[in-house]
């Protein structure tokens, strides 16, 4: 799922520092069980924006709710007409969840209320950690499950690099904690498949132009459309 | 906040969670700028009524020296944001002593 962590509160004092009455918008979808952006959390924030405004002698209307997810028009419609009793919006949905909104209300300001990190899974409650890049051509068939993509801190379709040691990436030196070796992993898990052969096989070149390259990517499916 | 001694939670680790829980609305109230001192976290069993007399007694006159918690009148204000009906009930909200 999309992983966020909340944005600090200063960060959203300033967005909205110029209104009177604010939205919170929580998500209840990948954001919520991250614990960044669902209805507890948008409890917590609109509350904290109240006592902070509140604290400044700002009589501001700052009130919450969370949707379904905010990455369908149907439950964005459900707030069609709650949204102008408001001057502005603070959705702790995913970024595409902040743009949809703002697509679907261009007359609106809508602001951030967390930042979105990445495609992960829960390792522990509290501990995400990503998994997936979004690249468009997914390699996983050939490296034993494991990305080499995310899990390589240099994005190497064929390696390890030369760089690592002990299964540990040279970066964890950079990064101040361990990251595992992604091609070590690879290796090690090619190993117990008895799929060892694989890794002498080069990887061919990949497209890239299913992945950013080739700029914001749509997906267009006949069979499922209306 | 008043948990169970440490080792000795009816919910095995709740206390300690809780103890991280006030950490955090700590961080959040000094964020805000109201002081954290506001919530503290105790230890206590059911059987220490002294003590617990006691911490309520300092919580009391801590409070009392920070003094008022809104730093400017404007009465109503908060109690003025009317709810919205899609508020989940018995969720968390922020917990200012």
């Amino acid at each position: 799922m999309i992983m966020a962590k909340p944005k600090p509160i200063d960060e959203i004092i300033g967005y909205i520092g110029n209104f009177n009455k604010i939205m919170v918008a929580g998500c209840n979808g990948c954001v919520a069980v991250c614990e960044a952006g669902g209805m507890k959390e948008a409890e917590v924030l609109a509350s904290a924006l109240r006592i902070y405004f509140t604290q400044q002698g700002r009589q501001m209307k700052i009130d919450e709710l969370s949707l379904t997810r905010q990455c369908d028009k149907e439950y964005l419609e459900e707030i069609k007409e709650k949204i102008y009793d408001y001057d502005a919006v603070v959705t702790l949905a995913c970024g595409a969840g902040v743009q949809f909104m703002a697509e679907m209300y261009n007359d609106k300001f809508i602001f951030p209320g967390v930042d979105t990190c990445f495609i992960g899974v829960t390792e522990d409650q509290g501990y995400w950690t990503e998994r997936c890049q979004a690249c468009g051509q997914c390699v996983l068939a050939t490296t034993g499950g494991i990305c080499p993509i995310v899990r390589c801190s240099k994005r190497m379709l064929n390696g390890p690099c030369g760089g690592s040691a002990s299964g540990k990436c040279e970066l964890s030196v950079v990064a101040g904690h361990d990251i595992p070796c992604g091609w070590h992993l690879i290796f090690e898990r090619l190993k117990k498949l008895g799929e060892i052969q694989r890794f002498g096989e080069p990887a061919g070149d990949k497209d890239w132009s299913h992945s950013r390259d080739g700029g914001p990517r749509e997906i267009v499916r006949e069979d499922v459309r209306p | 906040m008043a948990g169970c001694l440490e080792g000795d939670c009816h919910f095995q680790s709740g206390n300690l969670r809780a103890k991280k829980r006030v950490g955090y609305v700590k961080k959040l109230l000094e964020s805000i700028g109201v002081a954290g001192d506001r919530i503290a976290m105790y230890n206590l069993s059911a059987g220490m009524g002294p003590k617990f007399a006691e911490i309520a007694k300092e919580m009391t006159e801590k409070i009392r020296e920070l003094g008022p918690f809104l730093k400017k009148s404007t009465p109503g204000a908060e109690s003025a944001a009317p709810k919205t009906t899609s508020q989940a009930s018995g969720s968390a909200s922020l917990a200012v002593a």
